[in-house]
């Protein structure tokens, strides 16, 4: 129940933003209307669980967020200075993450974060290793990954520590 | 500033052209019109600011999502398509396993 | 008080230049090292530079520029949108590609390379 309510609250939100008719009564009860249907649609596809709305775990995401865009900054500078230095070093690498969060959708954290930092992109995803491209062999460190891994895992109120 | 802006845009927009062209692999053209889509998007919202209409915002949420879902169905098309990788790579799996 | 604000005024708008300024030299980074970076799976790299910092410094920028507005909100949205499919696009291009059996180009590599290396060792360290 929470889970449809959360989410039909942010369909609505989502509906005000893009529309910006506030003083029609007609247009605000379809927006209304549609987004309690799409909610309904949700639920018939069985996908309206704790993935689809994680209302009770957002305030955790949020806090991840800020770590996440410092890592992001630093990484943009290092590569933008590779990218621009006439003599350009690149020290390909291919390695596998071996320590990964417990639950998918964590994994799935996991999995976007790495490719959204610069430098490293994730190319495969299995049941126990992500295999990692990255563009210099100083972002292969183990243990910068397994940091990351664990604050994935935080971020989706995973308890105790690495699988 | 926004005219600095969007020259810039449309600079790096004619960059990811040339790579579109040259490049000597499948998905480095897909890649290239990725990453050109995603320079539109940023073009049509400065562009909305350049001549004051904030309309061409809404195309760009639009053209956000468009341009996800087109490079999703590009490659599921090429993947399935090209049926001897599928085959090959299911080939090597049974290989492995037996 | 009138002067506060305006001081104010005057910092939102010279914040908002330089925000777009760094968005737009982010966005040309990104796009020079496309055209530079020796292989595929590199060129996504360069790639991933213009899809984080400099779409998000560009749409910070606008919305600096237009205050708090409803314009503003959709430009978040905007940026929200990017952000959630842009690493889940690359992934896909790069999964597809290492799928597909395009092998990646792996040890040092130079602009301009005084000897030449051993690149063919195995694809995974």
């Amino acid at each position: 129940m929470g889970y449809a309510v959360s989410l039909s609250l942010a369909m609505a939100a989502l509906w005000l933003v893009l529309s910006g008719h506030y003083d029609s009564t007609l247009l605000l009860s379809i927006g209304a209307g549609a987004s309690v249907f799409s909610v309904f649609l949700a639920w018939r596809l069985h996908i309206l669980d704790e993935e689809t709305s994680p209302y009770h775990k957002v305030w955790r995401l949020f806090l991840y967020w800020p770590w996440l865009w410092w890592e992001v900054i630093k990484t943009n500078i290092t590569i933008v200075r590779t990218i621009l230095s006439p003599d350009m070093v690149l020290t390909p690498r291919m390695v596998r993450v071996k320590e990964l969060p417990r639950t998918d959708m964590a994994r799935i954290i996991f999995a976007n974060s790495i490719t959204l930092t610069p430098g490293t992109v994730s190319v495969d995803l299995d049941d126990d290793e992500i295999i990692v491209h990255a563009v210099l062999k100083e972002m292969t460190n183990k243990n910068d990954f397994a940091a990351m891994g664990a604050r994935c895992a935080k971020a989706w109120g995973e308890k105790g520590s690495l699988s | 500033m926004i005219f600095f802006a969007s020259i810039m845009l449309m600079a790096s927009m004619t960059l990811m052209l040339i790579r579109l062209l040259r490049g000597p692999e499948l998905y480095d053209r897909v890649l290239a019109v990725n990453s050109f889509g995603t320079k539109t998007v940023l073009f049509l919202c400065v562009f909305a600011f350049l001549i004051g209409r904030p309309d061409a915002v809404d195309i760009a949420i639009l053209y956000a999502l468009m341009n996800f879902i087109s490079t999703i169905a590009i490659l599921k098309f090429f993947r399935y398509r090209a049926l001897d990788i599928a085959l090959s790579r299911m080939n090597r799996n049974r290989g492995a396993g037996s | 008080m009138s002067e506060l604000l305006h001081y104010l005024e005057i910092a939102r708008h010279i914040l908002a230049s330089l925000s777009l300024l760094g968005g737009g030299f982010f966005v040309v980074a990104g796009a020079i090292g496309v055209l530079r970076m020796p292989d595929f799976y590199t060129r996504v790299h360069a790639a991933g530079v213009t899809d984080t910092l400099g779409a998000v410094l560009v749409l910070f920028g606008l919305i600096l520029l237009s205050g708090f507005t409803l314009l503003s909100a959709k430009l978040a949205l905007v940026g929200v949108f990017l952000l959630l499919t842009s690493p889940t696009a690359t992934h896909a291009v790069t999964n597809a590609a290492h799928i597909a059996g395009l092998k990646p180009r792996l040890g040092t590599y130079r602009t301009a390379p005084p000897p030449e290396e051993d690149n063919t060792k195995g694809p995974i360290a």
